[in-house]
């Protein structure tokens, strides 16, 4: 291997690399918060990528639809539970009018939207907000409909009904989107070149903003959990579920915020890796898997952890294919057994530790 | 006296065992209304279900009504910002954010509730608890047992609460820091706030208190005035020890109480 092929190798690792740390927060934002292994997390990548490419053919996205439609679900749920609760049942109009506009209104506000501008000729920054707009609304539209009834479930009926909404997520995905694999356009078709000794080293464009916008996302999201009260209560919610109770901080609240953010990091990725990979709906899956794999190396529950593991993936995931190809795969997830066997021989303090308090 | 909370045949239970068989208490404003009684009477489960915060195996049947108002199946949350406070025994801070912002989520409802100075009560948690202010940049998770009980009702006060219940705030802390929570309990009841507090300490609780319950396993077995109480012989016997039969109850037993170390809780 000479050098620029490493220096190719190491520029695709920090590219995947950077879009897996998204996606690894995105996991640990989400089990800390409400304890659930969103699995479906990979989802919204391929949703935001492909509802992307149909606005760019031209095409309303059918997400679109799939929105209103869950849109007219949790406003029925609601009502039914709003109206089933008799101290509830008294302020039915008013809560009514907001679930109306929350989860009716807005829906189709965004549909007649897609309607109106998929067919014209936009630039690339009213698409990529359109498509984020139709996609973003999902998420805690899901933890309502699927996981707020269960709040006070463990841990393994939660993932169950994750595998549950992957599934009909991916099922849906197939009729919305066709089995054909999509690719967006790219956001720059710069192309940065460096002399590298003899040879010149060629940097995308793309992959510099794949960086940039994680990490300018990585420092946002720092700066919410540290220094605004809202991301501080989702932080005591993932803390102290109890304790953040006794001071207001409701769980299924919490949980809606957690899915949104969740959501708009899984459908940004999407965004951001459509132009380097052709997906289809069924790619989210493997994309979302190795954000999983990086946040299994934080453990679950350190973000920095969870970024230096993302780093550690995108790394082997590149150089395996170099060296290996037929078992990039397998090898990518064989890191989580040494990370899983130390896990457990040191663990047992952890929970100690937790107990103790 | 206005009525802060009143409960009515309140029943608890954890699966088949019924933990609480029906208790009746009422806390008025301004007044710090206690329960005594030994290690598994329900006490904590008493709070816990006035709470709406029984774990998932808990159900409770019966009346809570705060202000007038029935609170039956109401979240937690959703009773947190209508005025009432739990200081768990177990504490439940957010032990890996500083003690400045485990406060600061005390008085979250007030923000979300579109208050503007909701943070108006620091001020006064810092002077009431002096120490908090030179920790204020610590972990909660890293303070001793006596700070983080602190920290617990210095956060309950963020919310300003009309009713503050306090379980076991002596449990573990040193008879001198002992002495002086209980101080700043009474200072409270200044501020017209309601207090329902729940002891092992059976001689400081019935010291600051006005009005008490004696509760056993499950059934609330005597109530009356805090003094009255004091001096009933079966409470002497039972909670405050027979070595005191003879002591006056007033100040000297608090003095003692501080500074004995048998005395010390748990």
């Amino acid at each position: 291997m000479d050098l620029s092929i490493f220096a190719i190798l190491v520029q695709d690792g920090v590219t995947s690399g950077a879009i897996y740390a998204l996606l690894a927060l995105a996991f640990v934002l989400v089990f800390s918060v409400t304890r659930v292994i969103f699995l479906a997390q990979g989802e919204f990548v391929a949703y935001g990528a492909l509802s992307l490419a149909a606005i760019q053919n031209h095409q309303a996205p059918l997400t679109a639809s799939m929105l209103v439609a869950l849109g007219v679900l949790t406003f029925l749920v609601e009502m039914g539970r709003t109206l089933l609760q008799p101290e509830l049942r008294l302020h039915a109009g008013r809560t009514g009018a907001v679930y109306a506009v929350k989860y009716l209104l807005f829906p189709l506000a965004v549909f007649a939207a897609a309607r109106l501008l998929a067919p014209l000729d936009l630039p690339q920054l009213v698409q990529v907000p359109l498509a984020l707009l139709i996609v973003v609304p999902m998420g805690p539209m899901i933890y309502r409909l699927a996981y707020e009834p269960l709040v006070e479930a463990s841990t393994l009926v939660l993932l169950i009904v994750s595998v549950g909404v992957h599934f009909t997520m991916v099922g849906l995905g197939l009729v919305m989107f066709g089995p054909e694999g999509w690719a967006t356009t790219a956001f720059s078709d710069a192309r940065l070149e460096v002399p590298l000794g003899a040879e010149q080293l060629v940097i995308s464009g793309q992959s510099l903003w794949v960086v940039a916008i994680a990490a300018l996302l990585i420092a946002a999201l720092y700066v919410y959990f540290t220094h605004t009260l809202p991301g501080k209560a989702l932080r005591a919610t993932a803390v102290n579920r109890l304790g953040a109770q006794l001071v207001g901080i409701g769980a299924t609240l919490a949980g809606r915020l957690a899915f949104t953010l969740a959501a708009a990091l899984g459908a940004l990725s999407g965004i951001l890796v459509g132009p380097i990979t052709t997906l289809n709906y069924a790619s989210g899956f493997h994309i979302g898997l190795r954000g999983f794999i990086s946040a299994i190396v934080g453990g679950l529950a350190s973000f920095p952890v969870a970024a230096l593991g993302t780093l550690l993936v995108g790394m082997l995931e590149s150089f395996t294919a170099f060296w290996a190809s037929e078992y990039k795969e397998v090898l990518v997830f064989t890191l989580i057994l040494p990370v899983l066997l130390w896990r457990s021989l040191v663990g047992g303090g952890h929970v100690e530790e937790e107990e103790e308090e | 006296m206005s009525i802060v909370l009143e409960i009515k045949d309140l029943h608890a239970r954890y699966g088949k065992v019924e933990a609480l068989h029906g208790a009746n208490l009422k806390v008025g404003k301004g007044q710090i209304v206690t329960v005594i009684g030994p290690n598994g009477a329900g006490k904590s489960t008493l709070l816990a279900a006035i709470m709406g915060a029984l774990p998932i195996t808990g159900t409770a049947t019966g009346v809570v009504s705060y202000l007038g108002h029935n609170l039956t199946g109401l979240a937690v949350e959703k009773r947190q910002v209508r005025g009432m406070c739990l200081v768990p025994e177990k504490r439940e801070l957010f032990t890996t954010m500083s003690v400045l912002d485990n406060l600061i989520l005390g008085a979250y409802s007030r923000k979300r509730a579109g208050e503007r100075h909701y943070l108006d009560q620091l001020d006064t948690v810092y002077q009431l608890f002096p120490r908090l202010k030179e920790r204020s940049g610590q972990a909660a998770g890293t303070l001793s047992g006596g700070e983080r009980q602190m920290v617990a009702v210095g956060r309950a006060l963020m919310s300003k609460p009309q009713l503050i219940m306090l379980d076991e705030p002596s449990l573990g802390l040193a008879p001198r820091i002992t002495k002086e929570m209980f101080h700043i309990i009474s200072e409270l009841r200044k501020t017209g706030v309601a207090t329902l507090l729940i002891e092992q300490n059976a001689r400081a609780a019935l010291q600051i208190a006005d009005y008490a319950y004696v509760l056993e396993t499950g059934n609330i077995t005597l109530e009356g005035p805090a003094e009255k109480l004091a001096n009933d012989p079966s409470v002497i016997e039972t909670y405050l020890g027979l070595n005191k039969k003879h002591d006056p109850p007033a100040q000297p037993c608090l003095s003692a109480g501080a500074t004995d170390p048998q005395n010390r809780p748990e």
